[in-house]
């Protein structure tokens, strides 16, 4: 009997490694998902007097996009935020990401503001709160202020008809 | 017209190695020899075509082809030509066309040397060495064929990863390849065993020049790319337990408990069905290792592009070549009969112990290394397992591994006493212990764990000492001479790995115990005290390579107020792929290593420098060289070398060995 015992293991190995085929090593799920929308107060980019909080936006679905103008893949992301926000699928509110108020002002004036609301974390605190570790990163935040997604990276045409227009559907009923 | 020369070699070495593996088979099955005959000649065939097939890749990288893609994609004609030789094995179809063609080596090597062999050994080791083979040119040619073109032709490459831009990049993967491919043989010869009700000393004995020789080169492998990673990667480590090292670790830690159970097998006739497991493991281990590598399952430095096509087709060969060996061993490892019996305290059973020992680290380590993979497919969750485990784990089953190892050479086969024993090593224990307690005091304060790495070191060069003493004194002063010659080269093969053991143990627990860094920013001007050294930072100049543009700082480096010489590190820009690289200035002594890396620009002139001092460190890879030239002189032990040229049947002829049961007397 003894000697079927290294058979035995090795088939319990191949099952792992043919469920790792199906994985995707480099997908780091976000411990946020499910969670409530860590709190802040921050100024609002447009008016510095003014500050904003993500309870301001309990009741609605919304979408919170981190960004900078100091970075590309932002740029490139842009154009499918602007998009998003004329087909009036779900309010983005922007968050610019250690960032000076002039370039963040600089950079919504050249290539259009997609944001319903801008507001600015200068010093990136907000961002460790929310685990921020690649600009852009987008949050979907329910009516109840949970975060139910997050794209690390640009959002893609395929996230955005895929998933997320789906799910804000789902979580508007 | 080269690439697809290339690519037709290699389907014809495929159908050699069909033939191969059909003929040898067959022929060993119904005894019919000029079918061996034919898959030995398929074997020479398939090497000669695998080695025109990599000849015309080589040249396709050489003379800068980059209509064939896999050159475009990994190469630039700014490379120097060096490089863009070893850029053929740069990629992973590359280095799957290398893997063949050093399998068909070693088939064709076991055609050249076999002639002590019974034919249905032989035939039977062609056949299994001709399915590998079959499987890996399948793999090669359906998923990740290297001479596909690229029409229309790209005037430039892609140029080849910086860091792989590097003398060692041309020795490492061909002596890993030496190792990992090499224990097919072994595995081989198992298989061909347990299938010809063959599990006795004889296979022992052929197996092990075999296995010895794969275990060296994996050993220079190994150690090639850990001093690699030190210089390159620029931070000074030399071993980061990544997935893929680790996945050329095991099959080591595995060959190197199979080249010890294999000596027991010879010697005694015991351990069949262990030592014959442990064959089928080193190298199931290596296939398991390319598996890792090339399908993508674990993130790693080392990793190839991957392709989910390609992780199935390998996992399904694992599953065919490694299923099918352990399924043939559950039934027929319970016929190999009981070897010579042994006492609990007995050469036996401290190598035994040692082989378990050996194994059970091999397994902490793989349970290390596929862990996040377990723990990713049955919850969800992402964890990584870090040095931390793998240290503490490793050290704390090594440690006892290494004292054994200087019992077991001195111990006696069959039977030895303990009282004995402790009369004979009194002396080496008593150095070993004074050693381990004065030395650290003398380096800069006493740790446990520096003890106890040089308790082990010591140890082990003193009971081999006494080993070679005992020897040496056997007949009096005036046959020293004649002692000397009595013992084998594989005796002194065996001491001289040991003592390797030992100088890498000191080397891993000095630099461990005592290095030291600095990381700060220098001005021009600016000196820096570390480890009894002065280094003044005289700045920094720009220099133009073939392919890449540095800043090369001066780093003068004195003694005492006497200058050493300067170092050089450089900050390096590469053209093509627009890398920037650091690479490192080591000024290299026998006691310790200066290593001084080049990190960013600051304001003005000034720089982030990054200085190391590393005692010993050198020693790590001196003693895996003495352990790799240990295992050469084993191989070319007169036993071995003598049974090669004799008909089979003097592998019986040693007096004083137990007559092996299990002799092949029912082989057809």
């Amino acid at each position: 009997m003894k000697f079927v015992l290294p058979l035995c293991i090795f088939l319990i190995l191949s099952a792992f490694l043919a469920a790792g085929l199906r994985l995707d090593p480099q997908h780091v799920p976000s411990p946020l998902i499910g969670k409530p929308a860590p709190y802040f107060e921050l100024t609002k980019l447009h008016e510095p007097g003014q500050t904003f909080t993500p309870e301001d936006m309990l009741g609605k679905v919304w979408l919170l996009n981190v960004w900078a103008s100091w970075c590309v893949s932002c740029r490139v992301e842009h154009a499918l935020l602007t998009a998003l926000s004329r087909a009036s699928v779900v309010p983005i509110y922007g968050l610019a990401y250690k960032d000076g108020r002039e370039s963040s002002l600089a950079f919504l004036q050249s290539f259009g503001d997609p944001y319903v609301l801008s507001i600015e974390d200068p010093d990136g605190r907000v961002g460790i709160d929310y685990g921020v570790y690649g600009v852009p990163e987008t949050y979907l935040i329910d009516k109840a202020g949970v975060i139910r997604f997050k794209q690390i990276g640009p959002l893609t045409i395929d996230v955005v008809q895929e998933t997320i227009v789906p799910m804000v559907a789902r979580l508007r009923r | 017209m080269t690439a697809e020369i290339g690519h037709f070699a290699s389907i014809l070495a495929l159908s050699m190695a069909v033939a191969q593996a059909v003929a040898g088979m067959f022929g060993a099955a119904r005894g019919i020899q000029s079918w061996i005959h034919v898959a030995r000649r398929a074997a020479q065939a398939q090497f000669i075509l695998l080695a025109l097939a990599f000849c015309c890749l080589a040249h396709a990288f050489v003379v800068n082809d980059f209509s064939v893609l896999n050159v475009a994609g990994h190469s630039h004609s700014r490379l120097p030509v060096p490089y863009r030789f070893a850029a053929t094995w740069g990629s992973h179809e590359g280095s799957l066309l290398l893997w063949t063609l050093i399998l068909g080596l070693w088939t064709a090597a076991v055609t050249w040397f076999s002639r002590s062999l019974p034919a249905d050994m032989l035939g039977r080791a062609l056949g299994v060495l001709g399915g590998i083979s079959t499987g890996f040119l399948l793999f090669m040619l359906l998923t990740s064929n290297p001479f596909l073109r690229l029409v229309p032709a790209p005037a430039e490459g892609l140029d080849l990863n910086p860091l792989l831009q590097d003398l060692a990049m041309i020795l490492h993967p061909p002596l890993l390849y030496m190792g990992y491919v090499g224990f097919s043989v072994a595995f081989a010869l198992a298989i061909a065993a347990l299938l010809g009700n063959r599990l006795d000393a004889a296979w022992a004995r052929w197996s092990r020049p075999w296995t010895t020789l794969a275990w060296t080169f994996l050993t220079c492998g190994i150690a090639l790319g850990s001093f690699w990673a030190y210089y390159e990667l620029g931070w000074g480590g030399w071993w980061f337990w990544d997935p893929v090292e680790n996945a050329s670790f095991i099959p080591w830690l595995v060959g190197t408990a199979l080249i010890h159970s294999l000596a027991v097998t010879d010697k005694r006739g015991a351990f069949k069905s262990w030592t014959v497991l442990l064959a089928i493991a080193a190298f199931s281990l290596s296939l398991l290792g390319a598996f890792l590598v090339r399908s993508g399952v674990l993130t790693s430095v080392h990793t190839f592009a991957t392709d989910p096509k390609r992780g199935v087709f390998l996992l399904v060969f694992l599953a065919i070549i490694v299923g099918g060996s352990l399924l043939l061993y559950a039934a027929r490892a319970a016929t190999a009969t009981p070897g010579g019996s042994f006492k609990a305290i007995s050469r036996e059973s401290l190598l035994l112990t040692n082989n378990v020992l050996f194994t059970v680290a091999a397994a902490s380590v793989l349970l290390g290394t596929l862990y996040p993979l377990f723990v990713d497919a049955l919850s969800d969750a992402k964890l990584s397992v870090g040095p931390p485990y793998f240290n503490a784990v490793f050290v704390a089953i090594m440690a006892p591994a290494m004292f054994l190892l200087g019992v077991g050479p001195v111990a006696r086969w069959k039977q030895a006493s303990l009282p004995d024993l402790a009369v004979r090593l009194r002396w080496a224990f008593a150095v070993s212990a004074c050693v381990s307690l004065a030395v650290p005091m003398a380096l800069g304060g006493w740790r446990p764990l520096v003890s106890l790495g040089l308790l082990l070191a010591v140890w082990i060069v003193t009971t081999a000492t006494v080993s070679l003493w005992e020897t040496m004194t056997t007949g009096g002063r005036h046959r020293l001479l004649s002692a000397v010659k009595s013992r084998s080269l594989g005796y002194y093969g065996m001491h001289l790995a040991h003592v390797g053991a030992a100088v890498s143990i000191v080397g891993i627990t000095l630099v461990t115990g005592y290095q030291s860094e600095r990381d700060l920013r220098m001005d021009v001007g600016d000196d820096v005290n570390l480890g009894g050294y002065a280094f003044t930072f005289r700045g920094v100049t720009d220099v133009t390579g073939p392919n890449y543009l540095a800043a090369r700082a001066n780093i003068d480096v004195s003694s005492g107020g006497r200058l050493l010489g300067t170092l050089h590190p450089e900050k390096r820009l590469y053209g093509a792929s627009a890398n920037t690289m650091t690479e490192s200035a080591i000024d290299m002594g026998p006691l310790r290593h200066l290593y001084v890396s080049l990190g960013e620009p600051l304001d003005g002139a000034s720089w982030r420098v990054q200085i190391q001092h590393k005692p010993f460190v050198g020693w790590i890879w001196a003693g895996a060289l003495l352990m790799a030239v240990g295992g050469g002189l084993a191989v070319f032990d007169r036993r071995y070398v003598r049974s090669t040229r004799q008909q089979p049947s003097t592998t019986q002829e040693s007096s004083g060995r137990p007559a092996s049961a299990g002799l092949p007397g029912a082989h057809p």
